[in-house]
């Protein structure tokens, strides 16, 4: 069991909807990064995921491009990106990280020694943007063995048809993307977000988490509500990108957290 | 000689695959339109009506066949081998772009979308996109690096004045990978309605195969053409990359003549050996993942993709086609790379011995024609694609030249 199997059995025995953060490691620096990431369970995050900057982030909005392209002028490297999940794991042993990001960087460390490195680092699960189940061989199938969740992508359109393909070698949870479009574009509407998830609730026992285009404490709440948890990320690296103080922005963080805890 | 068992011509796989490159490296909302794309795709290649209509169009709106052109003041000039320059910059709108864009657009006829983005570097794929869809009465989006739309200004204009929206990129850097991101953003948000159509033999299966099959019309004419010229086939073919279209669609019919010596010529930028300012990606790069294929790109120790640099904003892409990063393993076919200064005279070169001014594209694989040709026989025949005419260029040469065009520009 990893600590996400853990974490979504906990939070179902206790009656409880997840709240999933997303930030860019290393954005905007280093530092105030892995201040942020330590302030994320005290702030109510169930699940953190952190992303891997890349240059060529074809699913991302601009606010989570631009997080990406701060980060990689800061410095910031995949061996960086792990060592903040160490840093992180000093004082946390509990909370789940998943990595978020795109294949490339991970190809050139090589699979087998990026999976071993993950694993120590306390890394718990991928969600790898551009690997779809045809690419499973890569990394998804690799990242099992290993011991790691590979959590998969369903999103408005994976038919039913192509439903069984999408959960058949996902784990820990499935993240569904609740509108066809990039991160921190249009906002989700739990009316059609409900019907969806309950499609998808229809062929797995995985939890189903949404996320993509929710902003407020009142969103979290409502998609929260229609699913068993809801991620935000550009909601949240926007109070970055503005330069706001970390204890504001875990004060924000908090309130989208209670958000989706009072669904 | 199409020994079935050691042809190289059997190519993607069922699973988009030239060797380890190629794949569908996309995010699942796209998976599904790209499934369907494929199943459309082999529909229409074994479609007779569908042939038809292309060659129809080709014949009619495009000007097919494009000469094979025996290049007498070159080659005299070279004092070696005898050059043949496959005129495909005489198409309609300039370039052998055209070729592939005529076969999407009828291919999202049949799927019933009704509007379609492209992503363009120098503006030829653009301009041919905007053209198409003004025919047809498609709507056009056509995403373009800022930096490439201050360099191509005449192409910009061209697609306004088309019907199409010009988006200027200004993510990352403006460039033309910066372009094929957000036109890959437009798709994920649009993807129920819009096509996408991409210029070149690269992005995720069935793309490579796709793109290369439409401008495969190029290397069968030039064989045809080759066999009625001379009785033989040509020694050496040599044409330019970026993404490498034109290549492939001169290569393809001729990988199983092994004879035939292929020679792809990428952009040596400011020279390869510098700090990667240049986009030589089989020269300079090593494989990885972007677009949706796994190729040869040109990236850091830490698999971030770098910029490349080049004179011609059409080859100025960090990656290249998956089947070349397999023609180049498997030795099938060589790469070599010119510079920037290389390409410039090469592009005065042809204008002053034939009359013909080329695209900075095509100059690249004329400069390599100029250093081979006076080392070979008389009797060896070259034969090079001239994708492009460089009347888009005239101001990027200009101003490389020196030559103040004051209020012209």
């Amino acid at each position: 069991m990893t600590r996400i199997d853990a974490k979504f059995a906990a939070l179902k025995a206790e009656g409880k909807k997840a709240f999933v953060a997303y930030v860019m490691a290393g954005d905007p620096d280093y530092d105030t990064s892995l201040e942020v990431v330590k302030g994320l369970p005290g702030a109510g995050v169930d699940v953190i995921e952190l992303g891997l900057p890349f240059t060529d982030p074809m699913a991302d909005g601009p606010t989570i491009q631009l997080a990406g392209q701060r980060a990689l002028e800061a410095g910031q490297t995949l061996d960086k990106t792990l060592a903040m999940a160490k840093a992180f794991r000093e004082n946390d042993d509990t909370t789940p990280i998943v990595m978020m990001g795109y294949y490339n960087p991970i190809y050139s460390r090589g699979v087998p020694k990026f999976l071993e490195q993950a694993k120590e680092a306390g890394i718990d699960g991928l969600i790898v943007v551009d690997l779809p189940p045809e690419e499973d061989p890569e990394l998804c199938i690799p990242a099992q063995a290993a011991g790691l969740n590979f959590i998969r992508l369903a999103t408005p359109t994976t038919d039913d048809k192509r439903l069984p393909k999408v959960l058949q070698n996902t784990s820990g949870f499935v993240y569904y993307v609740s509108i066809t479009g990039i991160t921190g574009a249009a906002s989700a509407e739990a009316t059609n977000v409900g019907p969806e998830v309950a499609r998808i609730k229809a062929s797995t026992d995985l939890p189903v988490i949404v996320g993509f285009g929710i902003k407020t404490p009142e969103n979290a709440r409502d998609i929260a509500s229609v699913a068993d948890g809801a991620v935000v990320g550009s909601a949240i690296v926007k109070l970055i990108e503005e330069g706001k103080p970390v204890d504001e922005i875990l004060a924000y963080v908090k309130s989208l957290a209670d958000g989706a805890h009072s669904a | 000689m199409n020994d079935l068992f050691n042809s190289f011509m059997t190519g993607p796989d069922e699973n988009g695959r030239f060797g380890d490159f190629g794949g569908r490296f996309v995010s699942e909302t796209l998976m599904p339109l790209i499934l369907s794309l494929e199943e459309e795709y082999e529909k229409a290649k074994t479609d007779d009506s569908f042939w038809a209509e292309m060659d129809d169009l080709w014949e009619h709106y495009v000007g097919r066949p494009s000469p094979l052109y025996y290049a007498p003041g070159l080659t005299e000039h070279l004092g070696g081998a005898k050059i043949y320059l496959k005129r495909d910059e005489l198409n309609h709108t300039g370039a052998h772009k055209i070729n592939n864009v005529l076969g999407q657009i009828l291919l999202a006829r049949r799927m019933g979308k009704t509007r379609i983005i492209a992503e363009t570097g120098a503006g030829q794929h653009g301009v041919a996109t905007a053209t198409v869809c003004a025919k047809f009465g498609l709507k056009c989006v056509v995403y373009m690096g800022a930096h490439d739309v201050e360099r191509q200004a005449p192409n910009v204009f061209r697609m306004r004045l088309l019907g199409a929206e010009v988006i200027p990129v200004t993510s990352g850097r403006g460039t033309l990978k910066d372009a094929m991101n957000d036109a890959l953003r437009d798709w994920v948000t649009n993807v129920r309605d819009t096509f996408y159509c991409i210029g070149t033999v690269a992005g995720p299966h069935p793309y490579p195969a796709m793109v290369r099959d439409f401008q495969a019309i190029i290397g069968k004419e030039a064989k045809q053409q080759m066999l009625a010229a001379e009785g033989r086939l040509p020694d050496t073919l040599i044409a330019a990359i970026g993404g490498g279209s034109n290549a492939m669609g001169l290569f393809f019919p001729f990988l199983d003549d092994k004879d035939v010596r292929i020679i792809g010529v990428e952009a040596g930028g400011k020279g390869v050996n510098e700090k990667m300012e240049h986009c030589a990606s089989l020269t300079g790069g090593r494989p990885g993942v972007l677009h949706g294929n796994r190729t040869y790109l040109l990236q850091d120790d830490d698999g971030q993709i770098l910029e490349g640099h080049s004179i011609s904003a059409g080859l100025d892409y960090p990656g290249i086609g998956p089947e070349h990063s397999w023609l180049h393993d498997i030795g099938r076919a060589e790469y070599v790379s010119i510079t920037d200064r290389e390409a410039l005279d090469a592009f005065q070169l042809l204008c002053q011995t034939e009359g013909i001014i080329p695209a900075l594209e095509p100059s690249h694989a004329l400069a390599h024609v100029a250093k081979i040709a006076p080392t070979l026989p008389k009797d060896h025949l070259i034969c090079m694609n001239l994708c492009g005419r460089g009347d888009k260029d005239i101001f990027t040469v200009a101003r490389a030249l020196g030559f103040d065009m004051g209020d012209f520009e």
